[in-house]
């Protein structure tokens, strides 16, 4: 079952042409990986699918985006709803200067949820999925950017959960972290696959092999190619993927 | 040269001690005659009188008055403003709002005296049907209007410094632009726009032309519609005639301000330290 | 939080800032309007005289450019040398910290603190009377921080490898400082000029017990040892104590002309700034 279908998408900003003509089948519960150099618009790609990019000045954007066959960006869609439904992890962690506890909880406030216990469940069942628990359960009313910067990216997953998306938006969630904590969050994305249709941005070759079951190839705004991981790692369809992950550019 | 060097830098500590020095030596002994009770809570300021008074408590309350209605006033307007400008406006209304705050802020204050007592009296009087404008009122809303400035240009540097992905990942959750400023943009900037606040009735205390020209003068206790004095102008007002003891009262009131300011720049310096950490 | 609400919200943050925007344009437009009709040559060139029943501003002109020259030159040397001293020499950071938590009192201070003071100490200790000398020597410890501030910045933002390749070159300390690295900062320095300038011209509590109040034509040294209003002090004695708006409302506006045109001006040097950085 495909959970986004991306037909003709394009988008710019100003005068640049930063997405061209981008058509491509998401499938659901499934980790997509989106692999290409710096500026070839794949973070861009990724916020088309939350509307992120709408609060650019400036963004056209043509063709259309399909999220459980519904377009997402039709007049009547409520933006918020949208990215409640539709969850983001950034590639910095950016836990707000709030405790730990009320990070988790500042989604499910946000959409009117008042009760104390029912926010203490919600919280909890996050922070076990984003596979924090254990490590915090001890420390929720700490500051949120006292904590290592692993744990932070890991509770900005349990937040981003605590709203119940049913998609999560993954933009180099483990660039600014060290391997041990990277392995903790790759094998927290892959313990979340069940639940959930996962794309992930990605600098890193070996992790998109190691996480993601698709992955689709993006350079100068264009999608060259997308297709099974392990395919497109190994017997790579066009002459640009393959100089790209063997290294000869990006 | 570093000698050279060296003894220009110090220049501003020695600016400093001598404003310090002075203002002490030169405030204490009026306290000193009246009695620092009677001086401080006295409610009689009557210098010239054949028994005279010199209690500043009406133009101690008459600033704190002030200020505090003036921040009151102009800090939900200065905060709106810093919001919208920092995260709602367009590039180019932010330019043409930023330019008017800064010739805002660029008004000399006995300007904006002079279009307080030729606009705000006469329509004060008018509208509150008093038999005079010149009123604690008319220099609440000189001064809120003059403190605006300062609030919107600290808090919109407060704001601009708040992270982008701090917003973001609030936006990515489904809150809205509106609750994502109120919950983590707001609260991120919050020591900064407690600073621009501080700033803001520093200022306030501080003023003295354009309140003296709009808010009439008299000792009376602070009260919204009747003429007041505050410590600036109470000094102001008397200087250039003042002699003996009332001259020493009026150095008095001068080193009384002086404490309010510096801890105000304490409270100041502490909000910038906390931001900073 | 209600759609109403935020709907609300966000229409308060447009018309505060409408309001704060007008409430600039009216000042502006309103002084323009009452006081533009007044301005003439006569009332430019000429001295008041209460004989000929004449209100001229050429001395408040004059001692209102006295001032500001002074001013400027004098707190230039100072601001700008303590400004090298502590990016450039200081080694001891308490000291460091010392004269950086002085200039920031310093910028606290109001202005009619700085008038008294003025008053006890050029005036009357030093023995410089009520003139416009005592009235700039306590402008300069009013600007002071400003220009530090400005200077320091801009020091700070000059590339270190400027320093360094005068230093292999084999030049010295301060030959470095002051054919390498200021030149760098000249614009932090003229921004911060332009500041001071706004200051001087709009002050008028430091001035009032220091400069005094006197209208006449003196030439530059007469009129540094003598008493005399600036633009703004004029003002005030006009509007306030004479009741003389027909004078009051053309200084106003003169006075506002010269703000825009400092703000401009401020603006201007900041985006070369800005450029010059990036």
């Amino acid at each position: 079952m495909n959970a986004f279908t991306i037909k003709d998408l394009c988008l710019w900003y100003g005068s640049m042409q930063a997405l061209k003509s981008i058509s491509m089948n998401i499938e659901a519960n499934s980790i997509t990986s989106l692999i290409g150099p710096s500026g070839c618009g794949k973070s861009t790609f990724l916020k088309t699918l939350n509307r992120m990019n709408d609060l650019v000045e400036g963004v056209q954007i043509t063709g259309s985006v399909l999220y459980s066959d519904k377009d997402i960006y039709a007049p009547e869609v409520d933006v918020n709803m949208l990215r409640k439904r539709i969850g983001m992890v950034f590639q910095k962690p950016t836990p707000f200067a709030m405790s730990v506890y009320d990070n988790v909880a500042y989604g499910p406030r946000t959409h009117g949820v008042k009760s104390r216990a029912e926010l203490d469940i919600i919280v909890q069942d996050a922070m076990l999925r984003a596979a924090v628990w254990d490590e915090l359960k001890d420390r929720l009313k700490k500051p949120a950017l006292a904590l290592s910067g692993g744990q932070q990216q890991r509770l900005c997953i349990a937040r981003a959960l605590a709203v119940d998306p049913e998609v999560l938006l993954m933009d180099e969630p483990t660039s600014a972290l060290d391997p041990i904590s990277t392995s903790k969050v790759e094998e927290l994305i892959t313990s979340l696959k069940q639940s959930f249709t996962i794309l992930i941005v990605t600098h890193n070759m070996q992790q998109a092999v190691r996480v993601s079951d698709s992955t689709a190839f993006f350079l100068l705004g264009q999608m060259i190619e997308h297709g099974p991981a392990e395919r497109v790692f190994s017997y790579p369809r066009d002459k640009r993927t393959e100089d790209y992950i063997t290294g000869r550019f990006g | 040269m570093k000698a050279v060097l060296l003894s220009f830098a110090l220049a501003a500590v020695a600016s400093v001690a001598l404003i310090t020095v002075f203002l002490v030596s030169s405030g204490l002994p009026a306290i000193g005659k009246i009695g620092l009770l009677e001086f401080i809570i006295g409610k009689r300021w009557a210098s010239t009188a054949k028994d005279p008074g010199f209690g500043i408590l009406p133009f101690i309350l008459s600033s704190l008055y002030a200020a505090t209605c003036s921040i009151l006033i102009g800090s939900p307007i200065g905060l709106l403003c810093a919001l919208y400008l920092s995260k709602a406006a367009s590039k180019r209304t932010r330019a043409v709002i930023s330019t008017l705050v800064d010739l805002l802020s660029g008004i000399p204050s006995v300007v904006f005296g002079l279009v307080g007592m030729m606009v705000l009296v006469p329509g004060i009087k008018q509208l509150f049907n008093l038999s005079d404008g010149s009123s604690l009122l008319s220099a609440i809303i000189v001064l809120s209007i003059m403190v605006l400035p300062t609030i919107v240009k600290v808090s919109t540097t407060a704001l601009d410094a708040v992270p982008r992905e701090y917003e973001d990942s609030s936006l990515a959750l489904g809150a809205s632009q509106v609750q994502t400023w109120l919950g983590v943009s707001i609260p991120a900037a919050r020591n900064g726009i407690a600073a621009s606040l501080v700033l803001g009735a520093g200022r306030a205390i501080g003023e003295a032309m354009a309140v003296m020209m709009v808010s009439g003068n008299a000792a009376n206790m602070p009260s919204l519609f009747q003429s007041v004095r505050f410590l600036t102008t109470a000094i102001a007002s008397e200087m250039s005639y003042s002699s003996g003891l009332q001259r020493q009262a009026l150095f008095s009131i001068a080193l009384v301000l002086y404490v309010f300011i510096m801890i105000m720049n304490m409270a100041l310096s502490w909000l910038v330290k906390r931001s900073a950490s | 939080m209600t759609r109403g609400f935020q709907k609300a919200f966000k229409a308060m943050m447009i018309s505060s800032s409408i309001l704060v925007g007008s409430i600039a344009v009216f000042i502006f437009a309103y002084v323009m309007i009452k006081g533009i009709g007044g301005i003439s040559w006569s009332f430019l060139s000429a001295s008041p005289s209460y004989l000929e029943n004449r209100i001229g501003i050429l001395p408040d002109i004059l001692n209102t450019l006295y001032v500001l020259l002074t001013t400027l030159a004098i707190v230039l040397v100072i601001g700008v040398a303590s400004a090298i001293y502590l990016s450039e020499y200081a080694e001891s950071k308490k000291l460091a910290r010392l004269v950086q938590g002085a200039s920031q009192i310093l910028s606290g201070i109001p202005s009619i603190i700085y008038g008294l003071v003025g008053m006890l100490f050029f005036c009357q200790i030093l023995g410089f009377r009520t003139s416009l000398l005592a009235g700039s020597m306590t402008l300069v410890i009013m600007c002071l921080p400003t220009i530090m501030k400005t200077t320091q910045e801009s020091l700070e933002a000059v590339r270190e490898g400027y320093r360094e390749s005068s230093f292999a070159l084999g030049a010295g300390k301060w030959r470095t400082v002051r054919s390498v690295v200021l030149p760098c900062a000249a614009d932090g320095i003229v921004s911060g000029c332009i500041l001071c300038i706004g200051r001087i011209l709009g002050e008028s509590a430091a001035l009032l017990f220091t400069a005094g109040l006197a209208h006449s034509v003196n030439g530059y040294l007469e009129g540094m040892s003598s008493s005399g209003a600036t633009l703004t002090v004029a003002l005030y004695v006009y509007a306030k104590e004479q009741g003389e708006f027909q004078a009051a409302f053309p200084i106003a506006t003169i006075l506002l002309v010269l703000a825009l045109a400092v703000n401009l001006s401020a603006s201007a040097v900041g985006k070369r700034l800005s450029r010059g950085r990036s």
